[in-house]
């Protein structure tokens, strides 16, 4: 395929966006690229970098006042003006495009087939009965079982990975030359990851088509992509066979990226990394609050014989119902965590894993006591704090548990400075005996977490989502508890902020003794955090084992499964197995 | 987006306009050359005169006089201090018992949820004006010493503010369902904070942009009710007359040429709602950090 033209060539492109001081911010710099026909090319980076500017700006999509300043981008030789109904380029026809969330990218309105028809007949003059039968062709083609049947069913009746086929069935309504993929993975689990991956290597070796591949995930970028493009502040760091560029990689921000991502296949320390955190400052704060943690102020050391687990679930039952029409009549629902029970021992870092809907974040929300269990108890330190026989909370259980959100935007309140944040749980358990006192100790907080303590007379927008998350962490800590509960603390982030949080994570728990409940869909996240590790589906505990035991001979097949179908960096495509 | 803490021109205008219409309202006693609540200031021989500047008017009237022969300036003073304060206060006790009951019924759900808000659409399915004429009534009847003018103003607050709290705690208990779902609030729950500070200290602030604007909305149209009330001869008397009293006095005499009456009071009634309007606008983007440090 080497003398064949490129599918897509992109010379020295340049995107702008006019700032208001008559300057402008400039997304993308000096940025070329090519990609053969049946040729995957990643493009990746980090929030920011720009990946998604090309994507856009290749299918003619760079929002006003953003512009092209300058460079040239050409489908098959040829130039590509958006907008323009007779150009020899048209989006739809000679390039598809997929997108991150199968269900905004289909209108919920109309079925499959009405979906699929139209965009054939937009670019093709043929009857109906004909375009039908090509809609009936292509969802054949990207693998949908019962095609007859599908034809007729809404985006609501298919499930994500199937909504995504028919995204890609509609992109390849008229057999383009490329495919602009954007993210088309990250909204999905990672068996319908896996499979949608496999269908779209299949395309380019079957039928040629050049694949865009913009994604964050370098596990994806090695199971599938041919060559691979790194970016970083609107510039291409790094070029080359995927092979060559994630083992020996040039450029020093590539090496900190690929370093960055969470190995599955061994567990580090500490993934190593250059932060630009003061790391002795940060370690010198800690153990100034290392005194105060974890629950020494004014009560005796953690109750219960030595060998005691400090949290025990026992058949956790959670049931979800519908609001009825009057209030206390409830329909039926569905059980969303089914009879699970487990147990955490103290000063472990305890990881609870499974895909979407399995019922992980249901558990994280009983045990941080936002919601009650239909049935079964749990116990801290051998007192029943919910289910069947409990007390209720206590003033000190209530404290002593406290709890890290997925998202950093919404964690904290962007009408309060982070001095007030911070000082919330330290006041309202006068953990201080004067208001001067608070203020110091959310000064050491803020320094615990690696940030400069003048973050407290600031607002949250102030701050990026990496740090965000260490400000959540730092009003976590506050209350001085003994248990915090992490319902997917990183993934959110990107992976070298991950690294960095999951890095201060391990810190805090050895300065302090700390015990974490750590909720994740990313088993290679788990794997560098945990001590233990329970697995979850539909509701149901399938495998509770140490984690060493877990990653290197998983028990139940469906542990066996999710292992094999992550796409990790063991092995990298174009290399022999 | 608009610098930080610089006020543009518009709002600044307006401003000074609430500020310099509320002031003169405040300090009316003062500032009025004559006290048209003094039977013994004026004389119904003077009824009707033309403005100073007009061909046949009178130089002691700057703006003319009413039908009873009061110096309208000095009437359109006194009456804005009425509206002002009927509806300022009208707004204030709907927006304080609608923001507290939205807050209770987002944050607490259930059956509080369900009382508050079917009592909301009864409410609201009564018009305003006939609840308010119901409220002024039975006020009335049930306390015979509050038929003076002194009591006019407080019971038209509570008959206008009985209509107005619906739509503030419609408003506040959706943005409260909404926010109360968001991790910062689930925050402060797993920190063990009672209900009472979650909701004041942490939702409030977050729910309070609309609660501005509505207010804002509010203040005209309770100015605009109690003009009507007062028509109706259950608002203030003419001896205590209101702008929106004033309105309605110049309004039977517009056809006979006596343009000023009506025309006067309407304009500063204008200015008052626009004022108020601009700058309540500005106010909400302004207290939203979120758009601030852009």
């Amino acid at each position: 395929m080497g003398d064949a033209a490129p599918v897509l060539a992109i010379r020295d492109l340049r995107i702008e966006y006019p700032l208001a001081d008559g300057g402008a911010f400039v997304a993308v710099e000096g940025a070329s690229l090519a990609i053969q026909p049946g040729e995957i090319h990643a493009l990746v980076g980090e929030s920011g970098a720009g990946k998604t500017t090309i994507g856009n700006a290749v299918l003619g999509l760079i929002e006003k006042p953003g512009r092209i300043a300058a460079g040239s981008i050409l489908i098959d030789g040829k130039p590509f003006v958006s907008g323009d109904p007779n150009g020899e380029v048209r989006l739809g026809r000679d390039i598809g495009a997929v997108f991150q969330d199968p269900m905004t990218s289909l209108n919920p309105l109309f079925t499959v087939e009405s979906q699929l028809v139209e965009t054939i007949l937009a670019h093709r003059p043929m009857g109906r009965r004909a375009a039908r039968d090509r809609a009936l062709e292509l969802l054949r083609s990207v693998g949908i079982p019962e095609p007859e049947r599908r034809l007729g069913a809404y985006p609501h009746q298919l499930s994500g990975g199937q909504r995504q086929r028919v995204v890609i069935a509609a992109a390849l309504a008229c057999q383009p030359r490329l495919l602009v993929a954007d993210e088309p993975t990250t909204a999905l689990d990672v068996s319908i990851q896996a499979q949608i991956l496999d269908l779209l290597r299949d395309l380019a070796d079957t039928q040629g088509i050049g694949i865009l591949l913009v994604t964050h995930n370098m596990g994806v970028v090695a199971q599938i992509a041919d060559r691979v493009t790194i970016m970083h502040r609107g510039a291409i760091v790094e070029s080359g066979p995927t092979a060559q560029v994630l083992r020996q990689p040039q450029a020093d921000y590539a090496r900190a990226l690929i370093a960055a991502v969470p190995r599955i296949d061994v567990r580090l320390d500490r993934f190593p990394m250059l932060d630009g955190v003061n790391h002795q400052k940060a370690a010198r704060a800690r153990g100034a609050f290392r005194g105060k943690l974890p629950g020494t102020v004014g009560e005796s050391a953690p109750a219960g014989e030595p060998g005691a687990p400090l949290l025990e679930v026992r058949n956790l039952t959670v049931d979800y119902q519908a609001a009825g029409w009057l209030p206390g009549v409830a329909r039926k629902g569905f059980r969303a965590v089914d009879d699970v029970s487990f147990s955490i021992m103290p000063g472990e870092v305890f990881g609870l894993v499974g895909e979407s809907g399995c019922g992980k974040t249901t558990i994280a929300n009983v045990v941080a006591g936002l919601r009650r269990p239909t049935g079964g108890t749990v116990r801290f330190r051998g007192a029943a704090i919910a289910g069947e026989g409990s007390a209720g909370w206590t003033v000190r259980s209530r404290r002593a548990i406290q709890m890290i959100f997925q998202d950093p935007y919404s964690s904290l309140n962007a009408r309060m400075r982070v001095g007030s944040i911070l000082s919330e749980p330290i006041l309202f358990y006068r953990l201080a005996a004067t208001r001067d006192e608070a203020r110091r100790d959310v000064e050491t907080l803020i320094e615990a977490v690696g940030m400069d303590a003048d973050a407290a007379g600031r607002f949250p927008h102030a701050f990026s989502g990496g740090q965000r998350q260490r400000l959540s962490i730092a009003r976590a800590l506050g209350a001085r508890p003994t248990l915090i509960v992490c319902d997917e603390p990183t993934s959110s982030l990107d992976v070298s902020i991950q690294a960095q949080i999951l890095n201060l994570l391990k810190d805090l728990r050895d300065a302090t003794g700390l015990t974490l409940l750590l909720i994740s869909h990313d088993l290679a996240v788990v794997r560098q955090m945990c001590d233990r590790v329970a697995v979850m589906k539909s509701g149901k505990l399938v495998e509770t084992a140490a984690a060493e035991t877990l990653f290197t001979a998983p028990e139940h097949p469906y542990t066996r499964d999710l292992l094999a179908l992550v796409p990790t960096l063991d092995h990298v495509r174009g290399e022999p197995r | 987006m608009k610098r930080p803490g610089r006020m543009p021109v518009s709002v600044a205008l307006a401003c000074l306009a609430a500020l310099v219409i509320i002031g003169v309202a405040a300090f009316a006693p003062l500032l009025a050359p004559y006290d048209p609540t003094n039977l013994k200031s004026f004389n119904l021989i003077d009824a009707e005169l033309p403005p100073r500047f007009s061909a046949d008017g009178d130089p002691r009237f700057i703006l003319g006089t009413d039908n009873q022969g009061r110096d309208l300036f000095s009437t359109m003073l006194y009456g804005a201090r009425v509206s002002i304060a009927i509806g300022g206060g009208a707004v204030l006790v709907a927006s304080t018992i609608g923001v507290l009951l939205g807050l209770l019924a987002g944050y607490l759900g259930g059956w509080v949820d369900a009382l508050i808000m079917r009592v909301g659409d009864v409410i609201l399915s009564l018009p305003t004006i006939l609840l308010a004429l119901l409220v002024a009534g039975i006020a009335r009847v049930l306390f015979p010493a509050a038929s003076g003018a002194e009591w006019a103003p407080v019971i038209l607050i509570a008959a206008i503010a009985i209509h107005e709290w619906v739509q503030y705690a419609r408003t506040v208990r959706a943005a409260t369902m909404v926010e109360s779902e968001r991790d910062y609030v689930r925050a402060v729950k797993v920190i063990g904070l009672p209900a009472h500070r979650i909701m004041l200290r942490h939702i409030l602030p977050n729910v309070m942009g609309p609660v501005l604007v509505i207010a804002t909305i509010n203040l005209a149209a309770a100015v605009l009710t109690e003009a009507t009330l007062s028509f109706l001869g259950v608002g203030m008397p003419p001896t205590y007359p209101s702008l929106g009293t004033l309105i309605r006095i110049g309004n039977e005499f517009v056809f006979s040429g006596i343009w000023w009456i009506a025309l006067f009071p309407a304009l500063l009634l204008v200015v008052l709602v626009l004022a108020v309007n601009v700058v309540g606008d500005w106010l909400r983007d302004r207290f939203n950090p979120k758009l601030r440090g852009r």
